[in-house]
């Protein structure tokens, strides 16, 4: 592999890390969904080239699931989603945008060391790839537990999954990773219906995870 | 192209739920859900006479022949019971047909992800087939639609989504291990071939694999602390499907972390998986036990007492050994078929009561016998007593391992002596106390309920050498 095409699939990993970072001090939820596209559109320019580089013509497909699903519609129809139920208000988070950033900083650091660390046999691209993966899937999540409300949950879940399709992207020759990336897609395609069937709004006033708790186990 | 038994337990189950997912009226629906679950689970039988060979996809050996069989039995019975379950649900018109007909090709769905799951050769097509598990039962804890139910359903569809991603983390790493010996492609997914060149994986990648498949499908085992779906997704949901989440659903996740130490014990310089599993295995027993005694809604209270028969489980396989493997096996067999009877009886008595809260249940011994001496019975074998079959796998368990950690074993029978007594305390109330509630006769089907505890009362007092001889084989492979 030219040094040029392991420098741009690097940029592009990275990029996604960076992007995860992003999503941490989003304090709005149209904004988080918009980082979110930006996301899902870095991890399909990833995905790309990583079948550029690797010959793989049918990760263009898993790629193409990215853009078209992850990037486009997702985040449309959350948009809409959220202008129905009228809950386009700042986003609570547990703690503070500081300290989040702060713990988002050491859970990179923490991948980096575990992944690089327990590779040294592998490629250096596969290595770069795995560490990133791991970042990104840490970061995500980092956004489901310092979140309360339901649909930046789901974007936090959503972005842990990019991870974990640029990890199997990047194990090369990975048998089944369009089948895997399809299977989450149908996945995600469900949690954004039930957010909208369950009608969590309507159920319980509020997306705010909170006051689901009000109904949490025990009968009173 | 022929099929054979393998493939007949996947295709009975996909071709029923199709099936069920267009026909109307539920009364058919549910008679075809019993037949559909009979045939499977007399296909499965068949496993014994036939051998179908195994292949890159499909894979068939001691250890998941046993899986299978208590699987599809149990799925079986629990379409019996079902039956009875929702004809007092569409009376009472907390379910409607629409509902149901969802509810029966979900549960043939079910069936097939969970066999799939089972007889899969491939790591990659294992976890699909558990990920499409966890979404149709999340479908099904969800579907009478209240604030509860829906709760469950959100939180189990979360946790079990983050669990699940998790695990394909690490199925991701266990191929990169794989690469450098087994090659590219779909050779380095397919279990077999792993195990076979496990020796020459990279120790260090496959223990940080180890645990993230520990952690991910750990969470759909229910073990502490990533247990917190499972209480809710218990008890919220209908009953049939507590007894099939408990019976079947907790196992089949297990057997997936049993192939992966399996491929563990080949290689020598990975870390033994053994201590991990026992660590969490006893933490679950023991946080689970205490637990049981502030319980006031009784399906959640079995459903505690799931996670702590887990732990022991976990903890037994983590010993490892071919006594603590075949105590685990018992274990495990003994436990779905107690939990499932239990999970019966208590399905009908929260109908016949109209309630779940263990405040509001009194004096079932006298206002509907039958239920209420099952329940007992069941009590009475899940806590371990004897002569039942758990007192025999939990004894099994506890004098296999005592030898060899004798504290971790002190601990081991602590945590179960806690729970015994937590539910005892809570189910005398609702066996003898004062009677309370609605004392109208019950419509149950008993037949299920009491087939469990007959089975699990002949294990505990004659096990048939044909039993033993099949559980020591899959102990000495489990190693």
């Amino acid at each position: 592999m030219s040094s040029l095409q392991f420098d741009i699939a690097h940029l592009l990993a990275g990029s996604l890390v960076l992007a995860s970072f992003m999503m941490l001090y989003q304090d709005r939820l149209y904004a988080l969904l918009n980082v979110y596209a930006l996301h899902a559109g870095v991890l399909a320019l990833s995905v790309g080239w990583q079948a550029y580089v690797q010959q793989a013509p049918h990760l263009y497909i898993t790629a193409l699931i990215a853009l078209v699903f992850k990037a486009i519609i997702i985040p449309v129809a959350l948009h809409r989603i959220i202008k129905r139920l009228g809950i386009h208000r700042e986003i609570e988070n547990v703690i503070g945008i500081g300290l989040t950033m702060m713990a988002g900083i050491g859970l990179v650091a923490l991948s980096m060391v575990v992944m690089l660390r327990v590779t040294p046999g592998a490629d250096a691209l596969a290595r770069e790839d795995l560490a990133f993966a791991l970042s990104v899937v840490l970061l995500g999540l980092l956004i489901m537990v310092t979140r309360r409300n339901a649909v930046s949950q789901v974007v936090g879940f959503m972005s842990l999954e990019n991870g974990l399709v640029l990890a199997a992207t990047g194990a090369k020759g990975m048998p089944l990773v369009v089948e895997i990336s399809v299977a989450f897609s149908v996945l995600i395609a469900f949690i954004v219906i039930g957010i909208f069937l369950f009608r969590i709004r309507e159920r319980f006033d509020s997306v705010d995870v909170q006051a689901l708790d009000r109904f949490r186990g025990e009968r009173r | 192209m022929t099929i054979d038994a393998l493939g007949a337990i996947l295709l009975i189950p996909s071709v029923s739920a199709a099936l069920l997912a267009v026909l109307p009226g539920y009364m058919l629906a549910a008679k075809l859900n019993i037949v559909a679950a009979l045939a499977t689970f007399l296909t499965s039988l068949s496993l014994f006479v036939i051998e179908p060979a195994s292949g890159q996809y499909l894979l068939l050996d001691d250890l998941n022949k046993v899986f299978i069989i208590l699987t599809t039995f149990i799925g079986f019975t629990t379409s019996v019971f079902s039956a009875s379950y929702i004809h007092h649900e569409i009376e009472i018109g907390r379910l409607t047909p629409a509902f149901l007909r969802f509810y029966h090709a979900m549960y043939q769905m079910l069936m097939f992800a969970m066999n799939l799951a089972l007889v899969a050769n491939n790591i990659g097509l294992m976890w699909v087939a558990v990920e499409v598990a966890t979404l149709t039962t999340v479908l099904m804890v969800g579907i009478y639609r209240t604030h509860e139910a829906l709760e469950a359903a959100w939180k189990y569809f979360i946790l079990g989504s983050v669990g699940i991603a998790l695990a394909l983390f690490g199925t991701i790493l266990v191929y990169m291990a794989a690469r450098p010996a087994v090659g590219e492609g779909l050779d380095g997914m397919v279990w077999t071939v792993l195990v076979k060149h496990a020796a020459q994986f990279d120790p260090a990648l496959l223990n940080v694999a180890f645990v993230f498949l520990l952690l991910g499908y750990g969470t759909k085992v229910g073990l502490a602390p990533l247990h917190a779906w499972l209480p809710d997704a218990h008890a919220e949901g209908p009953t049939p499907i507590s007894a099939v989440l408990s019976g079947l659903l907790l196992n089949v996740a297990l057997y997936a972390l049993l192939r992966f130490k399996m491929m563990l014990a080949v290689n020598s310089e990975a870390i033994a998986p053994g201590p991990l599993m026992v660590t969490m295995g006893l933490i679950s027993v023991i946080f689970a036990a205490l637990m049981l005694y502030r319980r006031r809604d009784i399906k959640r209270m079995f459903a505690y007492s799931s996670i702590e028969h887990m732990g022991i489980i976990v903890f037994a396989f983590g010993m490892g050994g071919p006594l603590a493997n075949f105590a685990a096996l018992l274990h495990m067999a003994m436990h779905s078929l107690t939990k499932s009877a239990i999970f019966f009886a208590v399905g009908h008595i929260a109908q016949v009561k109209g309630t779940q809260k263990i405040a509001d249940i009194g004096g079932l011994t006298t206002t509907n016998p039958v239920l209420g001496w099952g329940l007992m019975l069941g009590v009475i074998a899940i806590v371990g007593l004897p002569p039942f079959g758990i007192f025999m796998s939990e004894f099994l368990v506890v004098s296999s391992t005592f030898a060899r950690a004798p504290w971790l074993t002190v601990i081991l029978v602590l945590g179960i002596i806690i729970a015994l007594g937590g539910l005892f305390l809570r189910v005398g109330v609702v066996m003898f106390g004062e009677p309370k509630g609605r004392t109208a006769p019950a419509e149950a089907s008993y037949v299920p309920m009491f087939t469990h505890l007959g089975l699990v009362l002949m294990a505990g007092i004659y096990l048939p050498p044909v039993l033993v001889t099949g559980f020591q084989n899959v102990a000495k492979l489990l190693g």
